[in-house]
């Protein structure tokens, strides 16, 4: 069985987080990125060749994933291939859809011609044995088989949910139901057989923006093919939103998590760049926090979740936040409950999430959660105060906050388009 | 480059106490992080020096271990390479390692077969950052046969574990002892010597027929007065980890900023193997002042000018002072630990009392069982 990890979506929910980066390659749990977790559980599962699909802003990826060695994905045969979009000489065209991106990657499935193709996306946080869902495949001789977690039934109707009959084969398909009659939600996880993958794509290769969820299941499903539901029972956190971001890395730092990265079982593997010990000095106190390699800690943390190579200088508190890698907050800074990307200065004697909780005036879908969110690259200048609800993207300067306050609900973003 | 490297990491000494009872110095753990050999290859790596010998023979588990894949160090190229020799029998050779010129001996063809010009030649238990090129700058401006890189050592380590030399005003190498009884100077042997290649393999057949194994008995005390020898003071930063003090000592070094600065942020890195462990966790109760914690350790309890390696377990309600706790090691709810070094993956039981005076180091070594707690 072959992998074909799907890493090309910009994750726009994510607000400046993913401004660069695309969502993939997003931080995580202090030293990890989130495509870590399928890279992971793909190598943990004896995949050793997966075929990872890059077209938002793949820089980050690309280096992150380089040849693979972190994951022991450096193979002689198969292990990592990162494929991007590329120009063909009748047409060119963006990855449009996640089924079309892998129909215009027909090729390097043909190289392997693999019995099965696993399909994955790279947007979850989860620890899963592919292996157990390929047993459960064969032993039900299935064309398709889909991975589903039971949800809570009033929460179903956010999901595509399955109805299937007591074997577990497919019945019926609902695609964001009003009424749910099922709360088996699909993970976007497939495995397929790959003669009725590679039919399905030929067949459906003139569809505009080609889906699975949307167009290859369905088609699948109508031709009478044999679809099946595993279920999956672990931990499994979409991070698609900056609420559902953040809380799942406070869930890190519960006493004993429910995803729990102490396992010597099912080790999440990713490319550490820094070796040394964390300092924490005698002037700073730290609990309830996970912390990263090599980052130095003179002021306070609590509840938090920092990245490495960080340094929180004296006096600076900094509380239910995420602190991504390389960033510095300064002294005498009080940091409440934000999200910060990596690379970020914050200046001295600053407030982050102050004042009472607005909605985001240009997005307030995305900044939302009574967050403070700020981009990588980012610096803050000194003694400014922000409030709930805000993003902050670039090099700022205090000409840049009226009155020294940035009001809860503003966005404040100094480069690029966002 | 225009030399190859050998490491000497084959040593044990009976300084190191019952640490040395588990591995070779060169594998000690230093700073949270490392092994002590990283410090050599890394300055080996970074001095584009691309064809390393390491020669091990004492209790090499725990550096084979380390040394499992040569790329944490960046070597493992096309050209060149980490080799890692441990005695072995041959038709012409039943024996172990005689002495640190012999384990060059029985590897002479990894010699032999190089062709750059010089070698430079590093013990595995110093701690220090080096670009050897300088040094072979010096020992060619010098005309030298040898280059010794020497440290100047105050209180309160003691120069008589070292080779001790006198240098006169040139840098020339006049006198020369080993372990003296009474040293004339502070100025001590950092274990680095850089020789040409030609002469070096000169210099290693005649002894052997001689039936001399010690290349700093052997080759620099005996030779001192008719080859050019030259020292070369090392300025910054070097601790030598041979004994349970100056190992004590240099792992709480560490604690000062300006030395983390030096060895954790300043170019170049010092490289080691990666463990893909988590970051570090910290629990309600947990309470760390002025200390280093590695990755993997989860902590419950108070932990103060210590320093926590590599996937150590505090329980609740702990005191853990001026100590170093190797890695793996768990210890148990309710535990005190003062002037301590607690041997790696040892599982202390809970409710223990492991306290040194101090100006006293303690080494706990416990083989409890950990999950019939």
């Amino acid at each position: 069985m072959i992998a074909m990890l799907l890493a090309g979506g910009q994750g726009s929910r994510l607000g400046v987080l993913t401004a660069d980066v695309a969502k993939p390659a997003v931080a995580f749990g202090g030293k990890y990125r989130i495509i870590d977790f399928p890279l992971s559980n793909c190598i943990n599962s004896g995949v050793d060749t997966v075929g990872v699909l890059t077209q938002y802003q793949p820089l980050r990826l690309n280096t992150h994933i380089g040849i693979g060695i972190p994951w022991d994905l450096d193979r002689n045969v198969g292990g990592v291939s990162i494929l991007p979009p590329y120009e063909k000489s009748t047409s060119s065209e963006w990855y449009t859809g996640t089924a079309n991106a892998i129909y215009q990657n027909l090729r390097y499935m043909e190289y392997y011609n693999p019995d099965y193709v696993l399909i994955l996306g790279g947007d979850h946080i989860y620890k899963m044995d592919y292996e157990v869902m390929l047993d459960f495949h064969k032993a039900n001789k299935a064309d398709v088989t889909l991975a589903t977690i039971p949800v809570p039934m009033e929460e179903a109707s956010r999901f595509g949910v399955v109805i299937t009959d007591e074997n577990k084969q497919i019945q019926e398909f609902e695609e964001k139901p009003e009424h749910p009659r099922s709360n088996l939600a699909s993970m976007g996880i497939y495995i397929f057989s790959w003669p009725v993958l590679r039919e399905a794509l030929i067949k459906l290769k003139d569809q505009p923006a080609c889906d699975f969820g949307k167009h290859i299941i369905p088609y699948c499903h109508e031709k009478g093919n044999r679809i099946f539901a595993y279920e999956y029972n672990g931990y499994w956190k979409d991070v698609g939103t900056l609420g559902s971001y953040w809380e799942s890395n406070m869930e890190l730092i519960d006493l004993i998590p429910v995803f729990n990265l102490y396992e010597e079982f099912w080790k999440i593997y990713t490319k550490s760049d820094r070796i040394p010990p964390q300092y924490i000095a005698s002037d700073a106190v730290v609990d309830k926090a996970i912390i990263g390699e090599a980052s130095e800690i003179y002021g306070e943390v609590h509840n938090s979740v920092i990245g490495s190579g960080v340094t929180i200088e004296e006096g600076a508190i900094v509380r239910d936040s995420i602190i991504m890698s390389s960033t510095i907050v300064k002294a005498g800074t009080v940091i409440d409950k934000s999200i910060i990307a990596e690379n970020v200065v914050i200046g001295e004697n600053c407030k982050l999430g102050v004042g009472e909780e607005v909605p985001n005036i240009v997005k307030p879908d995305v900044y939302a959660f009574g967050l403070v969110t700020i981009g990588e690259d980012s610096v803050i200048p000194d003694g400014v105060q922000i409030g709930k609800n805000t993003a902050i993207s670039g090099v700022t300067e205090l000409s840049d906050y009226p009155d020294g306050i940035l009001a809860g609900g503003e966005t404040l973003i100094k480069v690029g388009d966002r | 480059m225009r030399a190859i490297g050998i490491v000497l990491a084959g040593g044990n000494s009976s300084r190191m106490r019952e640490l040395s009872n588990k591995r070779a110095i060169a594998a000690m753990p230093i700073a949270g992080g490392y092994r002590s050999i990283d410090f050599v290859l890394s300055n080996m790596s970074n001095s584009h020096i691309q064809k390393v010998a390491v020669f091990t023979q004492y209790n090499a588990k725990s550096l084979n271990e380390h040394l499992n894949s040569s790329k944490w160090w960046d070597f493992g190229r096309k050209q060149g390479g980490l080799y890692v020799f441990t005695p072995t029998t041959t038709p012409e050779n039943s024996y172990w390692y005689r002495g640190t010129l012999d384990a060059m001996a029985q590897n002479l063809n990894f010699l032999k077969s190089s062709h750059e010009p010089y070698v430079v030649i590093a013990s595995g238990d110093g701690i220090y950052k080096m670009d050897y090129n300088k040094v072979l700058e010096y020992h060619i401006a010098k005309r030298a046969d040898f280059t010794v890189v020497t440290a100047d050592i105050a209180e309160p380590e003691d120069p008589s574990r070292f080779g001790v030399l006198t240098v006169d005003r040139d840098g020339r190498v006049t006198g020369f002892e080993e372990k003296p009884i009474n040293a004339q100077t502070s100025t001590v042997s950092a274990g680095i010597y850089i020789v040409r290649r030609r002469l070096l393999i000169e210099l290693i057949e005649k002894s052997m027929q001689e039936e001399r194994y010690d290349f700093v008995k052997d080759i620099l005390i005996r030779y001192k007065s008719v080859k050019k020898i030259y020292a070369y003071p090392i300025e910054t930063y070097w601790s030598n980890i041979s004994s349970v003090d100056a190992y004590y000592r240099t792992n709480m070094d560490f604690l000062k900023k300006d030395i983390r600065d030096y060895f954790f942020k300043q170019y170049p890195d010092v490289y080691s193997k990666v463990d893909d462990l988590p970051p570090a966790k910290y629990n309600v109760g947990a309470e760390v002042k002025n200390s280093l914690v590695s990755s993997g350790c989860i902590i419950n309890g108070k932990v103060e000018d210590s320093i926590l390696f590599k996937e150590v377990y505090v329980g609740n309600n702990c005191t853990i002072k001026n100590s170093i706790i190797l890695n793996d090691v768990y210890i148990g709810d309710n535990t005190h630990i003062e002037n301590c070094i607690v041997e790696s993956r040892d599982t202390i039981r809970a409710n223990t009392d492991y306290i040194a005076e101090d100006g006293d180091i303690r080494i706990v070594i416990e083989k409890n069982e950990r999950y019939a707690l």
